[in-house]
């Protein structure tokens, strides 16, 4: 694991020392902002629908930021000849995958973090409990790892940052989709794909501050299945070459 | 330290790597010279882990690369055509995070990277961006950080890429330099680095090793041309030599009334052994054999070629 947190140290350092990090955090603060402001505080509803609707614009933010967070974490080094050290030290391949995601998700947890001042003005101004504050930002960090993890097996099969970008992005949008395609499908095979859906079936309930159990076995599955998938690509690899 | 034995490489289809296998001891400098294309990089890349051969086998210090590839990756510093550094750290963070990955700890990493910096000559950009390094400090970067770690084995693919001559004569003497305490192998398609760097030559052209020896040994497999001079009659000379096996082509010149000087091309060194003994057998009294030299860049051109036309006529 020490090899994985070094990696996950370096890739940190790679955020915050270049300009496409702050330019992440500042886009995404501010649509935050303004989805909040514009919309979430917008009209007459009770803080417990403010609170649900700023969830449910965050998630869309969480969404987009994973894709820009993690289109460089191998296409980046594999563009810039990086990707050699890194294959050739004596590290596993799932130390590598490990030390990105987890360098990855620090970043997209401390941009989360940047937002909870929103919440915090509806707790202070409205009636809503930290039940529900904290059971929405499980969500969003649960979301945020699937993302992620979606995004560095994107990163990793894609020979550039910006087809990385599109990758993560269509199975994202896949899995958001799945809901449309379980009730196009129906029978037992549409109870399959729905449960694929991302956001209707699994995010929703964190929102609205309802914390289930199969969601997070959901959430955490699907983001060990496509660490799982990132490592097998990269061990493939030194076999196509 | 490195056996190779029939190892081949296929992407897809095509065939990078065929049967190729050789040894290279410890404390040699070695390197593979061939045009671009020929399965230099392949086969790096292989030797130090980074791709994994289709068949064929290769030990490193003893340590199948495919039964132990993590343990033959700890014992490897690889410095790829590209450098592969991050413009975003420092000289002195780039080591350490190299050094670490490489498996160094605690304090013997700043003891290791003070020796690495000052052995390549990067003292005076230690603490300065990668970013803002001359192509010449990247290079010697590339190679701090593959030897940071203390590797039993260096590689180095074309390392001269890119340098001006000053910062290639520097390079030559870093690579030298390597040899005291690493194996070193160089890759290289520039004929004079590999002859002023290498002790030991390896010819790889279209994926197959062709000739493998020192720059001497290699002239002679190549240009199979000994210069032979004898006394005995011309004619008698020329037939003998026509007739022995492993020459194909002998040409004599009358020195003197009793001396003659025979041109002949030999099927290496056995067919010069044969044709000596052949001569005294005959007779002859054979005053001096000496090879025909050439250079190294004619050495290649027939290597190649000739190796190309045992392709086609295969």
């Amino acid at each position: 694991m020490t090899t994985a947190w070094l990696v996950a140290k370096r890739e940190l350092h790679g955020y915050l020392m270049s300009p496409l990090g702050y330019v992440i955090v500042a886009a995404i603060l501010l649509i935050d902002g303004l989805l909040f402001n514009g919309f979430a505080m917008g009209g007459e509803r009770l803080s417990y629908a403010v609170l649900e609707m700023f969830f449910y614009f965050l998630s869309g933010t969480t969404m987009v930021a994973s894709i820009f967070i993690t289109m460089r974490l191998f296409a980046e080094e594999r563009q810039t000849g990086t990707l050699t050290l890194l294959q050739t030290s004596p590290a596993a391949e799932w130390q590598l995958v490990m030390g990105k995601f987890i360098g990855a998700y620090l970043f997209l947890l401390l941009l989360t973090a940047l937002t909870l001042y929103m919440p915090l003005l509806v707790l202070v101004n409205g009636k809503v409990t930290w039940g529900h504050i904290f059971a929405g930002y499980l969500g969003l960090a649960l979301l945020g790892a699937a993302c992620v993890a979606i995004g560095t097996l994107a990163s990793s099969l894609a020979p550039n940052q910006i087809l990385a970008a599109v990758l993560s992005g269509v199975l994202i949008v896949a899995l958001l989709v799945m809901w449309m395609v379980a009730r196009k499908v129906g029978g037992p095979v549409g109870a399959v794909v729905g449960y694929l859906s991302l956001f209707d079936k699994h995010y929703q309930p964190f929102s609205r501050g309802i914390i289930k159990s199969e969601t997070i076995v959901f959430f955490l599955s699907l983001t060990y299945a496509a660490l799982v998938s990132a490592t097998a690509v990269l061990g493939g690899r030194r076999w196509r070459g | 330290m490195i056996v190779a034995e029939e190892v081949s490489k296929y992407y897809g289809e095509r065939r990078a790597l065929d049967q190729v296998s050789f040894k290279i001891g410890a404390g040699e400098v070695a390197g593979f010279l061939g045009l671009n294309g020929a399965g230099k990089t392949t086969l790096l890349k292989i030797l130090c882990g980074l791709l994994l051969p289709s068949s064929g086998r290769v030990r490193i210090d003893g340590i199948d690369v495919l039964d132990q590839p993590r343990e033959v990756r700890r014992r490897i510093g690889f410095l790829p055509e590209q450098p592969p550094i991050y413009g975003d750290m420092t000289v002195r963070q780039m080591l350490g995070y190299a050094g670490r990955l490489n498996g160094l700890t605690g304090g013997e990493i700043g003891r290791r990277i003070d020796e690495v910096i000052a052995a390549t000559e990067l003292t005076s950009v230690a603490d300065d961006l990668v970013a803002w390094l001359s192509q010449g400090y990247r290079q010697r970067l590339g190679i701090a950080q593959a030897i940071v770690h203390r590797p039993a084995l260096v590689i180095l693919d074309e390392p001269i890429t890119g340098l001006d001559p000053k910062q290639i004569v520097g390079m030559r003497g870093l690579i030298r330099g390597l040899a005291e305490h690493h194996t070193v192998l160089v890759s290289s398609h520039i004929l004079g680095e590999i002859h002023q760097t290498c002790d030991r030559i390896l010819v790889l052209h279209q994926g197959r090793l062709i000739a493998q020896g020192t720059e001497a040994e290699l002239t002679t497999q190549a240009t199979g041309q000994v210069q032979v001079v004898a006394r005995g009659a011309a004619e008698l000379v020329q037939q003998t030599a026509l007739k022995t096996k492993g020459v194909s082509r002998a040409e004599v010149e009358q020195t003197d009334d009793e001396v003659v000087t025979l041109l002949a091309e030999v099927d290496g060194l056995g067919g010069r052994e044969a044709l000596v003994s052949a001569l005294v057998g005959a007779g002859v009294g054979v005053r001096r054999v000496a090879e025909v030299e050439a250079g190294l860049e004619a050495i290649f051109l027939r290597l190649t070629g000739s190796s190309a036309a045992r392709s086609s006529a295969g």
